[in-house]
């Protein structure tokens, strides 16, 4: 009677038994990543833009303040979105007739608001509030990343809530003071440029942390209730 | 979010061009070029004589408009829910998969996107020129929500659009929420409020503390009532005859009548309900001046009408009597429902409350006395209750008075054995003993002598001006309503009249049945009717005008001690109703002033205060919401003794034949709130039952007549008869019915999240018309006795405690109470034992177990928060659960749902008697979450969804949890409630808008619970913080703390030891439910301490 | 129990295989019913009915995907029921056929070849059954991953404490021992299978699943020492799976779960039901298929006696559990026993008593014990039972806890029963296919069997 399979067979079997193993590492392995990815997490992707606005213009270049557009972003959860009016406080008298910024004028003289697309956008079961964050010394670029530079804004973190939990399980690695929070150019203490608070020169990020979660009084907060309610 | 009435950032909305909001988005497509750009009203656009054709073949002639302009709003309405879709909601596939992120995300673009905004600005521009613009908004909104829903079932991101203003009101910051100043009116008497409006939306109600009808304190209805302002089901547009017609057509028609009105406008008639409103007044008498012929009427089902005749009685004039509960040492109630009904009853339980708080062993205990037929909330607030027959009562009365040194020349009527001499003796004695510091309070449901004798005796025992005083009535003309209509239908009877104008009410139901309203109301030419809802009045009517709701309209409004309080809009009419005043301003040419400028315009009139100017003057009463120093003065009324002579006008049923009584229902009242789903699921007190009315009656009439519970049987009374079920009501008097009114309703199409999942409650029978057997000369107690019949037919009640319970006999609900108290459940002592024992709440268990955990206890450094709640306060009245459904989203699951044991309700009113089934005590124990310290909900999650917060709250994780229910099977104290289904209406765009964007929506499959109201917790910690201070004591209210208008519910940070909550927790009276079980709960309770009339002991 | 002078007249019924057998008649006999005997209509009907229940299954599981939970009968308070309860009663019926081929194995039981390979087979589908209703039973299965300790993006892990994680541990642990095992003892008789099957196609997949068994004296020696450490992997898993199973309760506060009892009493509980459940399936088998001769009467006799033997187990939990609550003097265990007893429930409670306690006496008579018709009917009755016990401990505790505000009732709904009897359709699929295509007696134990015993006559001789 013949032999039902090859002799191949043998050497088959015991190589797609090893294969079986490295594959689910494999594949485990890239999911993590894909999920991590920018692809995935669109960091980095500039969205379009109904306007093609430019931060780096407006805050690199003109050095406008954060605050001059995001009004509420001191007072609210939400920092707030420009209101046409605020547009065009400027732009009634320079580029009055800037293609580019046709949308602008169609909203304000028909009233009808501009749609932008939403850059960073939080899961709806997450409640994060701007305002909190802001006085405790978390800087706007800690979250939202080199703004001064960007030409169209994209997302910078992953707002994954490992991301968060990063900074809420040691506040420390990324405190700065008040006077910082608002500067687009802030650098974290280093040899090079040590960060002066309240005249003392600070090299290390973490001694200026500790220091300054004492004087704001920030806790390392992490109840499920801080965000979700 | 803001929840301490010092720190609210409350606005006085003003027209004030500044805040106008953005006017109409580019006209729909659908519109076409010709379509004006800005038309003042969808209305108007719907003018556009190919849009009516096209509209009139799609539709039915009753079409409802939403999904109209649904179709007419831009590409996005492609995905918007079809109407059949929003007739008869089943999940859907795709719905039941979606991860709750996206279907939170239609929940916060409610929030986020512009749509609402705009449609929120409060008054904003005209208000007429902005209606069409926010239901498109809204509906436009929808159609996004829809789409999102389709589209993130299939993207990894969706996304997002966020849309900021044009030019963005100044008061408004996005995100954070305003508080504005306003008042509700029901029968006639308006109570002030505050109402939390997030981006323009208004969506929880809250008293107001400078309101004296209000103290801070609500009620159901009020609680409620912001539903109803986003009722999907709420008529949308003007009918004529059926079909859709525009308000400019009716603004012509009324012109075209007024030219054709003869005879000094003999044929004009109105009817309205009662209505205290000063500025509504002026425009009466002004249309009275052009027409002097002619008349007004008003009608309400539930009014005031015997309290008012028997003031006329008693002093020869009608009179608003207001009481000062709180000054009171005994009370008498002579089947008053005071705590819980009728005019400033808010009020009334704060100050009856005050006389039963305790502080430590200091005390002053007021004394109530019961006498009622059926148990109500008062009922088990009495330190005696008595059962009597409504109509023994009078008798009672009578026996009272005379006990009390009143001679009744007229006699005291038949003996009755439900009145006991010895009783009547004891209260008398009580009363005299405390003269001047004594009240009795006749119901509403009693006749007017009842009341005269009331009257009188308050009067006798020197109680006038101390805990009762005299005012002119708060209604603008008070009128003996049942005559008033009896006057209408004659008139129109004897067809003199042409035009009648029926401004809110709904008398083709609840008119009284021997009147005949319909038959009458056809024989008028020209019936307009103007009301919320396309009702069963509408229905008659050839001219429906949908009405604002309060939150959408500006009025004025006496309370009920006279204080007037300003009703101003939060929002402009969603679906473009219009106010009464605008309605008669048809009829006085003033249709171009809007009602803003007609109540403003009264007030500027009226001119303000010496040395204020008017604007100064105006802004200050819509921030308090409250125009001081207006209350009416008390007038000195002399008794006239005349009734005295008189004899007993009714005559007590007699021995075992059954006398019927009609009672306004406590959830849907007359039946104005039969589509407000949380009224309907809210459980009526002691009975329990959710949406339904049934035939009450005490287990022992019940086997006497061989019936059971359940049964479902036809009543006969006067030639009439109704059929509905059976209700065991423990404690309700022998040989006596109550019938709840307000169900029935064959034009209430009934609150459209009730269709949940399969065996939805669309098939299933919601109560019983009992307007059907109710007469004008009889409205309370049924002039006849009733016969009544089993039809061997079974009926389903939905009854959220003890549902299961109630057997055939009615008894085994008393095992329940009988294991309540074994188990200490409930803490109850008379004063005599208290003053023996202070301590007598301490359960052993609870010190000896404190140290016995495996696990180390947390430390808590920062805040621990807790909750005490003081059962000697709690009056059962339920605005604690519907407060709470509004603050946290709550679900509704209709009939079918909470009788299979599912309703969401976070907070609980569990009810337990002790003593004898004829007769027995009643207790009330409102349950939230008891956020214990060694939580076993806690440790069994495998998920982790449910955690222990560093401030002793076990938080809830929705979008963690997996839906195992272990930790359900876990709490001993069972306030866990589960999604079975889809419950939350994610399908109906309009309802959107009442969410609180706060909290979570939870999805099917999740676990929900009480927090405490973190997100109010969370709002004030971050408030504090940026503030570089701690939260201060009271800043958190709980929404069922700052609703309960007994003050029963203390909330508040216990590491802190000044904090009234510890010093609540603190008493003696304080105990934990089940302490052996260790499970530490922060939310305690303050044991009830009676204080029984000790000559009547045993 | 055998009485010496019934001797003679059970010389041949006391034999584990009848005289007369050798090697060859044995492979003959059990590998001609896959092989040559084909598929017969008894076979087609039995399974037809067994995969119209299983489609009724996947109807359910469907329905319940869609709309959600809610169309059982479960509520507040009664938040778990048939779900947990079919879980529970499918678990431990696993459990006869691990203690029979590992336990018994290591105990050198000559009686447990004939058995253990269809024992195993059922440990297998109904531990896939068992598997099945935690997933069921959840309100978001879809996200059932989050009981799974695994890297995520949200620095979050299951949370141990909750006897639910350790149940996903147990569990599969359960299957892939017992699939491991089971698989290993098929090899030789695959190989067999292959080697005497004619069809090419029958040859190509005996002979894939085979692994190349050429029977060499290493693959001999590997077979064994296999079998060896795999039996003493899952002999401990006899007792640990229902003993975590049993901590869902155990650890729980709710009277009548929080119990020290229940890991003990639960174990023997799963092994009562187990057997009954191997004769429920032993006895039509050995029938229809004419294997009286190797599932002899000794073999019934012999896990009669088991079950008797755990059948009093059972009852001595019964009675502790009820002693306790009164000795305690605890009155929520007290109310929670009564409750049993002459609460709504009764009925229940009472069935119960009666078939897991009352009926299964008669297994003391040896005429029950080696009757295969009545032995047959105890089974069953006693596989009710059970089922009805893990009802009452967790309905019926339940519905009257500690609050009596929110006492409740739970009524079973359709869909309730379609999932029960669905998944009874999907383990009876499951074993038709199994003894249509595998050798349902190991054939290689039974030669060593054949071989020991004409030994042993042998030397007799």
């Amino acid at each position: 009677m013949p032999q039902v399979f090859h002799r191949s067979a043998n050497l088959i079997a015991r190589v797609s038994i090893i294969a079986v193993v490295v594959l689910i590492g494999v594949l485990t392995y890239a999911l993590y990543q894909i999920e991590e990815s920018a692809w995935y997490t669109n960091i980095g992707e500039a969205r379009p833009q109904p306007v093609p606005f430019s931060h780096r213009h407006h805050v690199g270049e003109l050095g406008i303040d954060c605050r001059y557009c995001h009004t509420s972003v001191e007072k609210s959860a939400f920092a707030g979105l420009p209101p046409t009016e605020t547009c065009m406080s400027c732009h009634s008298q320079i580029w009055t007739n800037a293609a580019m910024l046709e949308p602008v004028r169609a909203s304000y003289r028909d009233n009808v608001s501009i749609s932008w697309v939403r850059v960073n956008a939080l899961p709806q079961f997450v409640y994060f509030d701007h305002s909190i964050h802001v006085r405790m010394g978390v800087g706007c670029t800690t979250c939202h990343g080199p703004i001064a530079s960007m030409p169209l804004t994209y997302r910078y973190g992953t707002l994954y809530m490992s991301w968060c939990l990063n900074c809420h399980r040691q506040p420390s690695k990324f405190l700065r003071p008040r006077s910082e929070v608002f500067d687009p150019y802030y650098q974290p203490p280093s040899a090079v440029h040590p960060v002066t608070y309240r005249e003392v020169k600070y090299t290390d990020q973490l001694a200026l942390g500790r220091q300054l979660m004492k004087d704001y009084k920030v806790y390392s907060l992490t109840d499920c209730d801080t965000c979700h309610r | 979010m803001s929840s301490d009435p010092n720190s609210i950032h409350r606005k006085a909305a003003g027209p004030n061009p500044a805040d106008a909001a953005p006017t109409a988005p580019a006209a729909p497509s659908a519109a076409g070029k010709d379509a004006p750009r800005e038309w003042r009203s969808i209305e108007e656009y719907h003018n556009t004589p190919e849009f009516r054709a096209a509209l009139e073949g799609e539709f039915s002639a009753d079409a409802q408009l939403p999904d109209a302009p649904g179709r007419l709003t831009s590409s996005a309405a492609a995905q918007a829910p079809k109407p059949e879709a929003e007739e008869t909601w089943r999940p859907r596939p795709w719905e039941a998969w979606l991860r709750d992120a996206d279907l939170q995300q239609q929940m916060r673009l409610a929030d986020s996107s512009s749509a609402l905004e705009k449609a929120a600005a409060p008054s904003a521009a005209p208000q007429d020129a902005k209606d069409g613009i926010n239901r498109r908004d809204l509906l436009k909104l929808a159609a996004v929500g829809a789409a999102t829903a389709g589209l993130s079932a299939c993207t990894i991101l969706p996304t997002e659009h966020i849309v900021p203003y044009v030019r963005q009101p100044e008061e408004i910051i996005p995100g954070k929420p305003l508080f504005y100043a306003t008042a509700m009116t029901m029968q006639g008497v308006a109570t002030g409020l505050l109402v939390e409006s997030h981006m323009g939306r208004p969506t929880k109600i809250e008293g107001n503390p400078e309101h004296p009808g209000s103290l801070g304190g609500t009620d159901v209805f009020l609680q409620a009532s912001v539903l109803d302002l986003y009722d999907p089901n709420r008529s949308q547009t003007v009918l004529r005859d059926g079909r859709i017609s525009s308000w400019q057509d009716f603004v012509a028609e009324m012109g075209n009548q007024r030219a054709a009105l003869t005879a000094k406008g003999a044929g004009l008639r109105i009817l309205t309900q009662t209505t205290s409103s000063p500025s509504f007044g002026a425009q009466l008498r002004k249309l009275q001046t052009q027409f002097p012929n002619a008349k007004w009427h008003q009608y309400e089902p539930c009014g005031l009408d015997s309290a008012r005749e028997g003031s006329r009685l008693a002093f020869g004039r009608m009179v608003n009597a207001v009481y000062r509960v709180d000054q009171a040492n005994v009370i008498v109630s002579l089947e008053s429902d005071f705590l819980v009904s009728g005019p400033g009853h808010v009020r009334y339980t704060r100050e009856f409350a005050s006389r039963r708080s305790i502080e430590g062993t200091k005390q002053n205990l007021n004394r109530l006395y019961t006498a009622e037929s059926m148990p109500t909330s008062t009922g088990a607030m009495a330190d005696h209750r008595l059962r009597v027959r409504s109509s023994e009562i009078e008798g009672l009365a009578r026996q009272l008075a005379t006990a009390i040194g009143i001679a009744l020349p007229g006699g005291t009527g038949a003996e009755s054995a439900n009145v006991p001499e010895k009783w009547v003796q004891a209260v008398a004695r009580d009363l005299l003993k405390n003269r001047g510091a004594s009240l009795v309070i006749a119901g509403e449901g009693q006749p007017p002598i009842v009341h005269a004798l009331a009257h009188a005796m308050n009067d006798a025992l020197q109680n006038v001006g101390k805990t009762v005083y005299y005012t002119d009535p708060v209604e603008l003309s008070p009128v003996n309503q049942t005559e008033s209509l009896r006057e209408l239908v004659n008139d129109l009877n004897a067809g003199q009249v042409t035009l009648l104008m029926i401004l809110g009410g709904n008398p083709v139901y609840d008119a009284p049945v021997d009147l005949g309203f319909q038959a009458a109301l056809m024989k008028a030419p020209v019936r307009v009717h103007c009301g919320l809802y396309k009702d069963e009045t509408a229905e008659w009517c050839n001219w429906h005008i949908p009405a604002a709701h309060y939150l959408e309209s500006w009025g004025d409004g006496r309370a009920y001690d006279g204080t007037i309080g300003i009703q101003q809009p939060l929002i402009a009419p969603i679906y473009g109703g219009k106010t009464y005043q605008e309605m008669i301003a048809t009829l006085t040419g003033d249709e171009e002033l809007s009602n803003h400028d007609l109540v403003k315009g009264y007030w500027q009139a009226q001119g303000p205060p010496k040395g204020q100017k008017f604007e100064e003057f105006w802004e200050v009463t819509l921030y308090n919401g409250v125009m001081t120093n207006t209350a009416l003065p008390a007038i000195s009324v002399p008794l006239s003794h005349g009734f005295l002579q008189q004899a007993p006008t009714s005559s007590p049923a007699q021995g075992k034949e059954l006398e019927l009584t009609f009672r306004p229902d406590p959830t849907i009242f007359d039946g104005r709130f039969a589509n407000n789903g949380w009224l309907q699921e809210t459980s009526k007190p002691i009975t329990r039952i959710t949406w339904d009315n049934a035939v009450l009656m005490s287990p022992a009439t019940a086997a006497e007549h061989g019936l059971n519970h359940r049964d479902y049987v036809t009543l006969r009374c006067g030639g009439r008869e109704v059929s509905g079920g059976v209700f065991l009501a423990i404690g309700h008097v022998d040989h006596a019915v109550t019938v709840h009114l307000g169900y029935g309703r064959w034009r209430a199409p009934g609150p459209p999240h009730l269709i949940i999942g399969p065996g939805g409650t669309k098939d299933r029978q919601f109560g019983f018309n009992a307007y059907v057997l109710r007469t004008s000369t009889a409205p309370w107690i049924a002039g006849a006795p009733v016969q009544i019949e089993n039809t061997g037919k079974k009926y389903e009640f939905a009854a959220e405690e003890h549902q299961w319970l109630i057997d055939n006999k009615g008894v085994e609900s008393d095992d329940v109470s009988v294991n309540a108290f074994k188990r200490d459940l409930v803490q109850v002592a008379t004063l005599e034992e208290f003053k023996r024992d202070p301590n007598f709440a301490q359960v052993p268990e609870a010190q000896e177990t404190k140290s016995l955990s495996l696990y180390p206890n947390y430390q808590y450094t920062g805040y621990a928060w807790g909750m005490a709640i003081d059962l000697n306060k709690c009056v059962g009245c339920n605005a604690c659960v519907v407060a709470c459904t509004s603050e946290n989203n709550v679900a509704t699951v209709g009939k079918d749902q909470v009788d299979r044991g599912r309703v969401m309700h976070w907070i609980r009113i569990d009810t337990y008697f002790h003593g004898a089934v004829e007769a027995p005590e009643m207790y009330f124990e409102p349950l939230p979450c008891m956020q214990c310290e060694n939580a076993p909900c806690e440790y069994v999650c495998p998920v982790g969804a449910t955690t222990h917060s560093s401030e002793g709250l076990n938080d809830m994780t929705y979008n963690r949890c997996v839906g195992t229910r272990y930790c359900s099977n876990n709490c001993p104290y069972k306030v866990r409630r589960f999604n079975f289904y889809l419950y939350s209406d994610y399908t109906t765009p309009s309802l959107y808008g009442v969410r609180n964007p706060n909290v979570t929506v939870r999805s099917r499959g999740v676990m929900e619970k009480c927090t405490y109201c973190v997100q109010r917790i969370n709002a004030a910690k971050i408030r504090s913080a940026e503030e570089n201070r701690t939260v201060r004591d009271l800043e958190v209210l709980t929404a069922c703390q700052q609703a309960c208008p007994a003050g029963a519910i203390m909330f508040g940070n216990i590491n802190d030891k000044n904090a009234h909550v510890t010093r609540w927790k603190a008493q003696s009276r304080n105990y934990v439910l089940l302490a052996d079980l260790n499970t530490r709960p922060r939310t305690t309770y303050l044991a009830r301490v009676r204080n029984p009339n000790p000559e009547m002991a045993g | 129990m055998d009485s010496e002078g019934t001797e003679t007249t059970t010389q041949t019924q006391d034999k584990l295989i009848q005289p007369g057998h050798t090697m060859a008649t044995v492979t003959d006999k059990i590998s001609s019913i896959v092989l040559t005997r084909g598929t017969t209509m008894g076979w087609v009907g039995g399974f037809a009915v067994a995969f119209a229940l299983f489609v009724l299954l996947n109807v359910a599981m469907g329905y319940l995907f869609f709309v959600g939970v809610g169309i059982w009968g479960i509520n507040i308070p009664v938040a778990w029921a048939f779900a947990i309860t079919n879980f529970v009663w499918w678990i431990g019926i696993g459990h006869a056929g691990t203690l029979i081929s590992a336990f018994l194995l290591i105990m050198h039981q000559k009686w447990r070849t004939s058995i253990n390979r269809f024992a195993e087979a059922m440990t297998i589908f109904a531990v896939a059954c068992a598997g099945m209703f935690p997933l069921l039973h959840m309100g978001r299965p879809w996200l059932f991953y989050y009981l799974l300790p695994y890297p995520n993006v949200m620095w979050l892990w299951p949370q141990f404490r909750s006897p639910l994680v350790w149940d996903v541990f147990a569990v599969s642990t359960y299957l892939t021992v017992s699939l491991l095992f089971w698989y290993i003892g098929l090899l030789p008789d695959l190989a067999t299978l292959r080697d005497r099957a004619k069809k090419k196609v029958s040859q190509v997949l005996y002979g894939f699943f085979s692994l190349g068994w050429r029977g060499s004296a290493s693959h001999w020696t590997r077979y064994e020492t296999a079998s060896i450490l795999l039996a003493g992997l899952a002999t401990p898993l006899v007792v640990s799976v229902h003993t975590v199973v049993s901590f869902d309760f155990a650890i729980a506060l709710v009277p009548g779960w929080h119990s020290t009892i229940f890991p003990p009493y639960f174990v023997a509980g799963a092994i009562y039901s187990g057997f009954a459940m191997v004769l429920t399936l032993a006895i039509p088998l050995r029938k229809w298929y004419r294997l009286e001769d190797m599932v002899t009467v000794k073999h019934l006799d012999i896990m009669g006696k088991v079950m008797l033997a755990t059948g009093v187990i059972v009852a001595y939990g019964y009675i502790m559990e009820t002693f306790m609550a009164f000795y305690s003097g605890n009155g929520f265990d007290r109310y929670m026993i009564m409750n049993r007893m002459v609460g709504p429930y009764t009925y229940v409670y009472w069935t119960l008593i009666t078939c897991n306690i009352v009926i299964p006496q008669a297994l003391w008579w040896k005429k029950v014990r080696r009757n295969p018709l009545f032995l047959f009917l105890v089974s069953i009755v006693i596989n009710i039972g059970m089922w009805l016990e893990r009802f009452v401990i967790i309905v019926v505790s339940l519905h009257r806890e500690y609050n009596p505000s929110y006492w409740g009732m739970f009524y079973p709904t359709r869909w309730d029963w379609a999932v029960l009897f669905g998944s009874m359709g999907l383990f009876l699929t499951l074993f038709y296919l199994f003894i249509r295509f595998l050798p349902m007696i190991s054939i290689v134990e039974m030669r060593a069997l054949v071989h020991k015993t004409e030994k042993k006559e042998e030397a007799a001789a």
